[in-house]
């Protein structure tokens, strides 16, 4: 067996073809999350929606391998109007470069928008989380071509009764806890193939980290902004 | 009447005319009389600005400036190059300006006194271009005109024709010895210009302005002025001060504050478009006043002709945000060495964070304040019974600074797969409060 066999044989490793291919992602931190999402990770350059319908289920948990990772590039983590204070402690310890957060507290909902899609196109935000109160999917499709513009991965936090809605984001997760304080993952929209069953996974228990890129790009790094 | 506006003009006011005259045309039109110290001033400024494109520059009162463009060529990419960004420049700041240029500086004036732009690239050429000009380009004494008028001469072909010596008899030596410096033959040395130390600019409104809008267009000008005298300097700053005079006499002071040096006219106006959109005017604005106190020395008069710092710029969106939220609006996080959760962290200027992980098991909220639980037979209720984990963790800390903490730290979770950070106080009630949440 080659070494490339070898490889292919490992199950960790992502494979493009399996989903969409050529999508820029940075991997979850979870592998079996990582293989039901196309390009094997979140998108970059795209909205991903996070319906988690209650509250301390792990919803930000599950981002913080991805946080994590790219905190590493020379870009803000932008955190738009969060609901509470982000604890820098749990941040440092969950391996986040706390000089790269910039946190926003807009004072009005319009404001709130409007930051939220600055911060997105600026190119100069790496992911951005926000919880915004949207309800018009021409304000969705603004962010998601604000999101593309400026290579960012931005997290919209809402409520799970949005679930029914139309939505232009790229992903759309539904999030649920159990008894067990495991995380249920109903993936509701992917590009490419509908997910089939929800996914159960401990959100603090991520695996290696990986940055995936596209298959053309160069190897291991992000991708610098296209100028 | 010097000028007339296009109002003005439609009712067939013109340039030239007696005043008298035109207010018989247009009896509701606003006549200001012509300010000789606004326009010293106003020339002043032109030249604090020009003086990025050369530092040999000097000023002909009342009406030119004078570069000395030879050594700025190679800089600034050539003839035409250079003087696109002047004529752009001048566009921007608002001003009508004929540009022109020759080998000698009194050959440059002439010609710019034809009211049409005209460029001679040598002495010959320069010499062709005067030859048909009338003597009123000369700028002489009206007395020196009219006799030469007099003697049939009323074109600098027709002039330079006259014997030198006889010039000099009737007009005296000096003549002679202009138009060897018009044409090349004398050295013609011009005084220096000094430019202004600190920038300190007001621009009276030619009408009250009411609407943010108005004050952005109005600032486009002192911006550019700005930006040009800091190009000139080798400086870039990072705080604009602006006051805005109202009609009553109040004023409204504004900063408009950049984490970066910068000269970039495109970024201040970004800046100042956010600080503008949550500025609510006091009432209508007669004067703008911009002042800039903070220098910094950006090297280089080169450095950011061509491609200008429009990079995107880390620190570009924190401003941008800072300049329509509020400061207050923008922050980073920061952990701190304190026990106690709630000062274990504070906010800090982006960028600036201090990092340090204990190792404890922290929630990823924190509650900004504690939230009492209700208790059901002695166990802490939150939409249902909290199961606590038998990990307990005791902080005892603060009696040193008044903000006394003795508590027992607990994660509890309910039957759903919420997982929340409860305390329980030590003394006093001995109350249950929710503290995190461990999304």
């Amino acid at each position: 067996m080659n070494a490339l066999d070898g490889l292919l044989q490992r199950n960790d490793l992502w494979r493009g073809s399996r989903l969409a291919t050529g999508v820029a992602t940075v991997s979850t931190g979870f592998a079996a999350l990582d293989e039901q999402l196309p390009g094997g990770g979140w998108p970059r350059g795209a909205l991903t929606e996070i319906l988690a319908t209650r509250a301390g289920i792990g919803a930000l948990r599950l981002l913080m391998p991805a946080l994590a990772s790219l905190s590493c590039q020379e870009r803000w983590l932008g955190w738009v109007a969060p609901p509470y204070i982000p604890y820098a402690p749990a941040l440092a310890a969950a391996g986040v470069q706390l000089s790269r957060i910039l946190l926003v507290h807009p004072a009005a909902r319009q404001d709130g928008l409007w930051a939220l899609e600055q911060s997105l196109r600026s190119g100069t935000c790496s992911a951005v989380l926000a919880w915004p109160l949207i309800d018009e999917a021409a304000a969705l499709r603004r962010l998601q071509l604000a999101a593309e513009a400026g290579d960012c991965a931005g997290f919209l936090f809402r409520p799970a009764a949005v679930a029914g809605h139309a939505s232009p984001a790229a992903l759309r997760l539904q999030l649920d806890g159990d008894a067990h304080g495991r995380l249920s993952i109903h993936i509701l929209k992917r590009r490419g193939r509908p997910a089939a069953a929800p996914l159960l996974l401990d959100p603090d228990h991520a695996r290696t980290l990986a940055l995936h890129t596209p298959a053309a790009a160069a190897p291991g790094g992000i991708q610098p902004r296209h100028h | 009447m010097l000028l007339a506006n296009a109002a003005a003009r439609e009712r067939g006011v013109a340039a030239g005319m007696p005043v008298n005259a035109a207010r018989a045309l247009a009896p509701d039109m606003l006549v200001l009389p012509r300010d000789p110290a606004a326009e010293a001033r106003a020339l002043a400024a032109l030249a604090d600005w020009a003086w990025q494109f050369s530092p040999q520059l000097s000023v002909r009162s009342p009406e030119a400036v004078l570069l000395e463009a030879g050594a700025s060529l190679r800089l600034f990419g050539g003839f035409n190059a250079l003087l696109g960004r002047v004529r752009d420049g001048l566009a921007g700041l608002g001003y009508r300006a004929v540009l022109a240029s020759a080998p000698t500086p009194l050959g440059a004036l002439c010609l710019a006194r034809c009211d049409c732009e005209s460029h001679a690239g040598t002495f010959d050429a320069l010499r062709r271009a005067l030859l048909p000009l009338p003597l009123s380009v000369l700028d002489w004494e009206d007395d020196a005109v009219e006799r030469l008028h007099g003697m049939g001469v009323r074109r600098i072909a027709e002039l330079l024709r006259l014997p030198r010596a006889g010039l000099a008899r009737r007009f005296g030596a000096g003549l002679p010895v202009q138009l060897d410096r018009l044409l090349g033959r004398a050295p013609d040395p011009q005084p220096p210009w000094k430019p202004t130390e600190r920038f300190e600019r007001s621009l009276a409104l030619p009408a009250e302005v009411v609407s943010v809008d108005g004050l952005r267009f109005a600032m486009q000008r002192l911006l550019q002025e700005l930006c040009g005298w800091l190009r000139g300097h080798g400086a870039a700053t990072r705080q604009l001060d602006i006051r805005l005079r109202h009609a009553g006499g109040a004023v409204t002071r504004l900063t408009v504050g950049s984490a970066r040096d910068s000269r970039d006219p495109g970024h201040f106006t970004e800046l100042l478009r956010e600080r503008l959109e949550r500025l609510t005017l006091a009432g209508p604005v007669r004067e703008l006043e911009l002042r800039v106190s903070q220098l910094a020395a950006l090297d280089g008069r080169t450095a950011d002709l061509f491609g200008d710092d429009r990079a995107p710029c880390l620190t570009d969106l924190p401003d941008r945000l800072r300049a329509r939220l509020g400061a207050g609006a923008v922050h980073g996080l920061s952990t701190v060495a304190d026990h106690r959760p709630e000062y274990a962290w504070r906010r800090c200027p982006p960028g600036r964070a201090e990092q340090r992980s204990t190792g404890a098991r922290r929630p990823l909220w924190l509650l900004p304040v504690p939230r009492r639980l209700r208790e059901r037979d002695g166990r802490p209720w939150l939409d249902g019974r909290l199961q606590l984990q038998p990990d307990r963790e005791r902080i005892e800390a603060g009696w040193w600074d008044g903000g006394d903490v003795r508590r027992d730290y607990f994660i509890a979770v309910d039957g759903r797969g919420s997982r929340y950070w409860v305390y329980r106080e030590l003394e006093g009630e001995r109350a249950w409060f929710l503290h995190g949440v461990f999304e």
